[in-house]
């Protein structure tokens, strides 16, 4: 059975996954709880283990799809040109609202998980989970995390984020195009950034100015947050 | 449509550079993604050199995510072991993270329309 980790098979599964996740979600109407990026990683995963295919033969094939991420967040700088005058002339919202969350995000984590329980590296691995994955993938190895857990759970957050984000700022009476598009991909970096840009080309701007911008402050504050709060390095 | 993969590839490349230059803790893709924007907005770049290649890959963005979510098959032990921690902290937090900074940007933005209504009556159109 060596043609089970074929990476051009294995790509190919890939491919097919997110395209019968994202036809299962047409389906069903729409709903955002069928996300085709959750359903393709649980097909994928499924696959693997049914077959004991081992995580690094599907590596090499990952890699391939993977490798987009980096052009895929460069071009995010085209919807993003598109709004900097509404941004100059919001500046100091937007700092305000991005300082607020990104401080949120690192406290909240810590306090969250410190009450459930979770163990010291647990608890870091989850710090830059509202953090586009390589940014998120390297506050982790900084701040002393399982960079392997980071990357998991930073998809799944982008994944909950966008399936039940707008839902959620309906409710707690988040209206205004701007603050909901840079909300989004604050808490849900470019996951929530494409689930935005589903709405308008403005959200999807704002959104992902609220990754870059939490990306950012992320990176240069969780170390110092962290030590303040006694998980210093 | 070579000509406008090459952009991006310019601007991920210069990312690349500037950080091996200066070592400065930031990925090289944010690095590329300021750089586009602000050759775009000070007309260095026309916008339609590059736009065909960005929608592509930006509409298909959640897809490059999944080898990443796949390596969750790594992690299976210790997701067995905290997945209550895990799976809690995660929702609460975003769920927070959402509501505080959409708050924050309403409030100072409502806080300094109204101060400026009572400077000026003249209204710089900052609605949506």
């Amino acid at each position: 059975m060596e043609f089970l980790i074929n990476r051009y098979f294995l790509l190919a599964l890939t491919f097919g996954a997110f395209l019968a996740g994202r036809r299962l979600q047409r389906w069903a109407g729409g709903t955002p709880l069928l996300n085709p990026i959750l359903l393709a990683i649980m097909i994928v995963i499924l696959w693997l283990v049914a077959t004991g295919t081992p995580h690094s033969a599907y590596q090499p094939a990952g890699d391939y799809i993977d490798f987009w991420l980096k052009p895929a967040v460069v071009a995010l700088g085209v919807p993003l040109s598109q709004q900097l005058k509404v941004i100059r002339r919001q500046l100091l919202p937007i700092l305000l609202a991005e300082t607020i969350g990104c401080l949120v995000g690192i406290v909240s984590v810590v306090l969250f998980a410190e009450a459930f329980g979770a163990s010291r590296e647990v608890l870091l691995s989850l710090v830059p989970k509202s953090v586009t994955t390589p940014i998120a993938i390297e506050v982790s190895q900084t701040i002393g995390g399982i960079p392997a857990l980071t990357a998991a759970v930073v998809v799944a957050t982008g994944i909950f984020g966008s399936m039940a984000g707008f839902k959620m700022m309906s409710i707690s009476r988040i209206k205004s195009p701007i603050a909901q598009g840079l909300s989004m991909g604050t808490a849900a970096h470019a996951v929530g950034t494409s689930a935005a840009l589903d709405r308008s080309a403005r959200y999807g701007a704002f959104s992902s100015l609220g990754l870059i911008l939490n990306g950012l402050l992320t990176a240069i504050l969780a170390p110092s947050i962290l030590a303040l709060m006694g998980y210093g390095v | 449509m070579i000509f406008q993969i090459a952009v991006i590839f310019f601007f991920l490349a210069l990312g690349e550079l500037i950080v091996w230059l200066t070592g400065v803790p930031v990925p090289s893709s944010i690095i590329g993604m300021l750089l586009l924007a602000a050759s775009i907005s000070s007309g260095v770049l026309d916008i339609r050199r590059v736009d065909r290649a960005a929608q592509f890959l930006v509409s298909n963005l959640g897809f490059f995510f999944v080898p990443a979510g796949v390596g969750l098959i790594n992690c299976f032990g210790l997701i067995a072991d905290q997945w209550v921690q895990i799976v809690g902290t995660t929702v609460l937090s975003t769920m927070v993270v959402i509501a505080c900074t959409g708050w924050t940007h309403q409030a100072v933005r409502r806080y300094l329309s109204r101060r400026s209504h009572h400077v000026s009556h003249t209204h710089d159109g900052i609605s949506d």
